[in-house]
């Protein structure tokens, strides 16, 4: 086990077998691209496996590490290693990239090698961003993962797909900013990049506070965090369905990683000081976003302010400091790569027959694609919660830990068994049930043996992680315990 | 032990096997293997519950873990049995009237292309019940109370074509959901303040935790355990369908007959009952709790009685008096007399998934035509059904001797003895209720069965009545001209009387061990100030006493002024009911929309919650936040980066890609083993 250095394969198989499926150039080798993309993104999975086999659940202690000086000039490090916290996002992003592979297998028709590139390059980059322990490291992925996200929206995007692309950029990019800045503040004060090093620094409380918006602005646009998730829902609408599942799927959780592996323990006093407010806006994405989704004519964007309103119960679980709030939200951040991921996926699913995502033009699909209905009602019913399924672990964990917090924090978060039933299963009505809604509808035809693969896999791992969730909790258990100790250690 | 516990886990997971047979085999396996698959997944759950009846009575009880679900901090989530009296009771009820619906669905889905995905659901539904009752935490608990919501979600909207139908599943999930809500409230303050889910532990705590205040408002302290209480049967309130959550059962017949008899007559919306009954150790110190359990239930035992009156479809009129019956219930629980509630839970599920399955078999005699206006004299085309129905119709309004009137007549006595806030309001509610009982079930019976014949003529024009039972809206429904009604298969007919044994009986052998006995004793939990039940004890001397004795009573004389009243007006002057009708024209209206309960939910909160969707949308999205803030900005940027995307004409993912290497590079220039 400790041989390999496991966690640069992660980082480094896909992107170079990303820049390979690059090499193959113009779509007359896509099938040789397909090809090499899936080799690739299977690989790149199966080198993430012995992480979860491997790693012991019973330490705090970083994981898997690797060492190696970077910019000795700056005391920069490529510095990698997991610990409960994150090794569970890296298996996430691995294996999540491969249904993206196959999601777009005959899909994407031009420019399959770039598009299949840079799914894999990114992969590769966010295994980086969540195994990275050196602060810097950390930016230069958290960055570069920017660039390929962009481009999927702006090249295999929709019809007002630069503005969307802008938008996402223009506001990610805005929000990183201050986070170098704040990553060069505490290099300042303790002369080294290493991020475990400023888990241990002390910090003055108005330093702290500064420290605080930097990575709050950084963050809370990723997460992204009412009201500053605007960029969320267009962006959605115009990204291909594979792009939707990652950027849903991997890309949402950064925001909340950010601030477990930076905000809470770094600044723990101003995190503390700040709580009431982030508890607040948490609730504002559960409730205001909840009623915003209901109201959506669009399925994708009902689905994107959906995972707003998920990613609410995630910050919320944060911010209220007890084991139930945290490895719910974490919970909840797996939970929802399946799901949301798979909900974009069946809505793809649907676009890619109808080249619409209008509920209205749908209407008793059920009658034409019974098995893709089944399907869809599974995911539909996790996206609301439902017991027995991976999306009722977190909110449950989530609402509990509220409760010991306060009562009227659970309340207000609660208020998502109703909303979130709601907006889903309104769609779902609209949408699969009913008769025959349009001729279009009446030559559907159910989904194929590819499509059947990537949703019964989800199905799978949504199903199994509601009914026995014990392994992925156990994983946290030593972390969690470590961050709230830093949290609740004052650094004043 | 093992062994036992090994048979635990057969019943549910047999039901489950079933399902899952039925479900993604049913191609496979035919109709057939469908309805033998699940049917004997049933079975085997009967079969197993027996075993384990005989052994609690032997005196073994138990609680276990199966396994640990999940950990956080101090809390460990588990799944696990509590095999008690009261848990083997249930599991008896649910798995043999669940197999008379099994078996009954045979000749009710006959010709119905969702035959396998029918009985999958069916057995899903078994095995979710069963999890329900068999737990022994509040996870599990919550965890069947939620499945048996989507099982009814499904089966509410079986025919899937059908507007009604999908309204009404939707309908049903959302107000359970708005139930689930508190519920989740309530344990989630149960797993605060006793660091527990297990059902044990927790009830070791409840005194202390009765101690314990929460100020939900700045300086208006309340008991922790009124505020769980009421939060848990908020819960019991949506499931179990007591007013103002109730709006969802009367739509809920948009289902097939074979499941309104199973899911929402006899086992689940009695889940709300079995749960209250369950944690009877937590409600007992909170007298503001059963006050608040009292008066909620006595409300919907009396005035969706009422609603029964004016409804013409024959399954409408058992919906509501289900409602109704379900506020007898829940009375009985607020006035602690628990082991009376869970008693008329039993003898209710065993009548009242007759009179639904004799609804439906009418159904099938009328070739799906369910208005009770197109029906009559059916006694002389329909033998079986007619008996079984006048059976099920005297349990249910409590005739002596059949064992609704044992059940029902404690809960009746138990009120009465109550002295807790809002058991006066309770005792009139439950009399009065006992007369519009009796009413409403023998104006179906004489309109159905007795009277001039109405079918096979041409149709009254009823629509909007949501009362075609088609699938398919170009199918003809009703008897043709001439036609007559015939009586069902036996797949239909044998459940009907297997059904009616245990209305007519079980009552008269069950009341003595389960109210007076010491049957409920381990697993029901009474104060000794609240014990109705004790104080009816001593006026209790053996059922053929008491049922000797129910002849002379108020009860009796006002039931059977129902039963005349409803012979009269249906049978001998039905000119009356009509002249009625015109006279109290306000009142008719009043009940026959259901209260308005519908037309304000739809306005109110279906249509607020909408509006303030759009207004949040597209005032604070759209106007504000993107339109001030976000716009502005972007606008500027995108056309200057616009502009400079001119300059890479196309091929800006060969630029980007180019930085990406460029990152590799500087990776490695700088890379220097330490």
């Amino acid at each position: 086990m400790t041989g390999m250095p496991l966690l640069s394969l992660a980082i480094w198989v896909p992107i170079v077998g990303g820049l390979l499926v690059l090499a193959t150039g113009s779509d007359r080798n896509a099938p040789m691209a397909r090809s090499m993309a899936l080799l690739t993104s299977v690989i790149g999975f199966l080198v993430t496996i012995p992480l979860f086999t491997g790693f012991d659940n019973s330490t705090s202690a970083m994981q898997f590490v690797e060492l190696a000086r970077w910019i000795p000039a700056f005391n920069v490090h490529y510095y990698l290693g997991v610990d409960g916290l994150s090794v569970l996002f890296v298996l996430l992003n691995s294996f999540v990239t491969i249904l993206v592979v196959v999601a777009g297998w005959e899909v994407i028709k031009t420019k399959v090698a770039q598009y299949m590139a840079a799914f894999l390059i990114m992969s590769g980059l966010l295994n980086g961003i969540f195994s990275s322990l050196d602060g810097l490291l950390f930016y230069v992925f958290f960055e570069a993962s920017l660039i390929p996200l962009y481009l999927i929206i702006g090249v295999w995007g929709g019809a007002n797909r630069v503005y969307a692309a802008f938008k996402f950029f223009l506001y990610t990019l805005a929000g990183s900013l201050l986070m170098l800045v704040a990553l060069i503040y505490l290099f300042m004060q303790s002369g080294s990049f290493s991020i475990l090093d400023w888990h241990e620094l002390p910090i003055a409380m108005g330093a702290q506070n500064l420290l605080f918006w930097a990575f709050l602005i950084a963050f809370a646009v990723k997460v992204p965090m009412w009201p500053v998730h605007t960029w969320l829902p267009d962006a959605h609408v115009e990204a291909p369905t594979g792009g939707s599942v990652v950027l849903a799927a991997i890309a949402l959780k950064l925001g909340a990683y950010g601030f477990l592996r930076f905000t809470l323990p770094i600044v723990p006093d101003a995190s503390q000081a700040m709580a009431p407010m982030m508890i607040v806006l948490s609730l504002i994405a559960v409730v205001y976003i909840g009623f915003v989704a209901l109201v959506q004519a669009d399925m994708k964007k009902l689905v994107a302010y959906s995972s707003i309103a998920h990613m609410g119960f995630v910050t919320l679980g944060f911010f209220i400091f007890n084991p139930l709030g945290v490895e719910g939200a974490l919970v909840q951040m797996i939970s929802h790569g399946f799901v949301s991921g798979a909900m974009f996926l069946c809505i793809g699913v649907l676009y890619d027959r109808m080249h619409s995502r209008q509920i209205a033009d749908y209407g008793g699909v059920v009658n034409t694609m019974p098995k893709f209905a089944a399907f869809f009602m599974l995911f539909a019913m996790a996206n609301a919660g439902l017991p027995g399924t991976s999306g009722f672990v977190g909110e449950f964990m989530v609402v509990l830990g509220a409760v010991q917090y306060s009562f009227w924090v659970a309340f207000a978060a609660a208020t998502t068994l109703i909303l979130g039933a709601a907006y889903t299963l309104w769609m779902y009505k609209r949408v699969v049930f009913g008769a025959i809604g349009n001729d279009k509808v009446a030559k559907l035809e159910d989904i194929n043996g590819r499509e059947f693969a990537f949703l019964a896999v989800l199905a799978a791992c949504t199903l199994i992680m509601g009914i026995y969730p014990l392994p992925v909790t156990e994983v946290m258990h030593a972390s969690v315990n470590e961050l709230l100790q830093h949290v609740a250690t004052s650094k004043l | 032990m093992s062994e036992m516990q090994n048979l635990y886990l057969v019943v549910p997971l047999a039901p489950l096997a079933g399902a899952i047979l039925a479900g993604l085999f049913g191609k496979a396996i035919g109709r057939t293997g469908a309805h033998v698959a699940t049917i004997l997944g049933v079975a085997v759950a009967l079969f197993a519950s027996i075993l384990i009846y005989q052994d609690v009575q032997a005196g073994n009880t138990f609680n276990g873990t199966v396994y640990t679900w999940a950990t956080s901090g101090n809390l460990s989530l588990e799944v696990g049995f509590l095999i008690d009296e009261l848990t083997v009771m249930m599991m008896l009820v649910v798995t043999f009237v669940s197999l008379m619906v099994h078996l009954y669905t045979i000749g009710y889905m006959q010709e119905d292309p969702g035959y396998q995905r029918f009985f999958s659901y069916i057995s899903l539904f078994t095995f979710s019940m069963l999890m329900l009752v068999m737990s022994n935490n509040f996870l599990q608990l919550f965890f069947g109370w939620e499945a048996v919501g989507l099982v009814s979600y499904l089966l509410i909207g079986f025919w899937y074509t059908r507007p009604t139908a999908i309204f009404a599943n939707m309908k049903a999930f959302l107000v359970n959901r708005v139930g689930d809500f508190g519920f989740l409230l309530g344990i989630g303050l149960v797993a605060a303040h006793t660091g527990s889910l297990d059902y044990a532990e927790v009830f070791a705590q409840a005194d202390a935790l009765s101690a314990k205040t929460i100020e939900l408002f700045p300086g208006a302290p309340w008991l922790l355990i009124s505020v769980i209480c009421i939060c848990l049967f908020i819960g019991a309130m949506g499931k179990s369908a007591q007013v103002p959550l109730h709006v969802w059962l009367p739509d809920s017949m948009e289902g097939p007959t074979p499941i309104s008899a199973l899911i929402h007559a006899a086992t689940m919306v009695t889940a709300g009952i079995f749960m209250v009954a369950r944690m009877s150790p937590l409600f007992e110190l909170s007298e503001t709790a059963l006050s608040f359990v009292i008066v909620i239930g006595a409300t919907t035992a009396l005035f969706m009685g009422f609603l029964g009156i004016v409804q013409n479809d024959i399954k409408r009129v058992v919906a509501y008096s289900t409602l109704s019956q379900l506020g007898y219930m829940t009375v009985a629980l607020g006035v602690s007399a628990y082991s009376a509630a869970v008693f008329h839970l039993m003898t209710h599920a065993f009548f009242k998934a007759l009179l639904f399955l004799g609804a439906g078999s009418v159904i099938i005699g009328m070739h799906h035509d369910q208005d009770m206006r197109n029906m009559g004299g059916l006694w002389k085309y329909m033998k079986i059904t007619w008996f079984t129905s006048l059976v099920g119709s005297l349990a249910l309004i409590g005739f002596p001797f059949l064992s609704g009137f044992f059940s029902k007549d404690s809960i009746i006595e138990a009120v009465h003895f109550s002295t807790i806030p809002g058991a006066g309001y309770a005792y009139f509610c439950v009399i009065v209720g006992v007369f519009v009982t009796a009413f409403y079930s023998f104006r179906m019976y004489f309109l159905v069965f007795h009277g001039k014949e109405r079918f096979g003529q041409a149709h009254h024009d009823h629509h909007g009545d949501h009362d075609d039972e088609e699938p398919s809206d170009d199918h003809h429904h009703g008897l043709a001209p001439g036609q007559k009604p015939h009586e069902s298969p036996w797949v239909v007919t044998v459940p009907l009387i297997l059904l009616a044994i245990p209305s007519v009986l079980i009552g008269f052998f069950t009341i003595e061990p389960m109210l007076f006995g010491d049957w409920f004793k381990r697993a029901i939990h009474v104060t000794a100030s609240h014990d109705t039940i004790g104080q009816f004890a001593e006026h209790f001397h053996g059922a053929a006493a008491m049922a000797m004795h129910g002849f002379t009573t108020l009860p009796f004389f006002l039931a059977m002024a129902g039963v005349v009243l409803a012979w009269f007006f249906y049978l001998v002057k039905p000119e009356i009911p009509a002249a009625i009708m015109r006279t109290f024209k306000p009142l008719h209206t009043l009940l026959d929309n259901k209260y308005y309960f519908d037309k304000f939910n739809e306005v109110v909160f279906a249509g607020g919650s909408r509006l303030l969707g759009q207004g949040l949308w597209k005032g604070g999205d759209q106007g504000v936040i993107d339109g001030l803030i976000v716009n502005g900005t972007a606008r500027t940027i995108s056309l200057v980066a616009q502009a400079s995307r001119l300059l890479q004409s196309g091929h800006i993912y060969m630029y980007a890609f180019s930085m990406i290497i460029g990152l590799c590079v500087l990776l490695s220039l700088w890379f220097s083993v330490v």
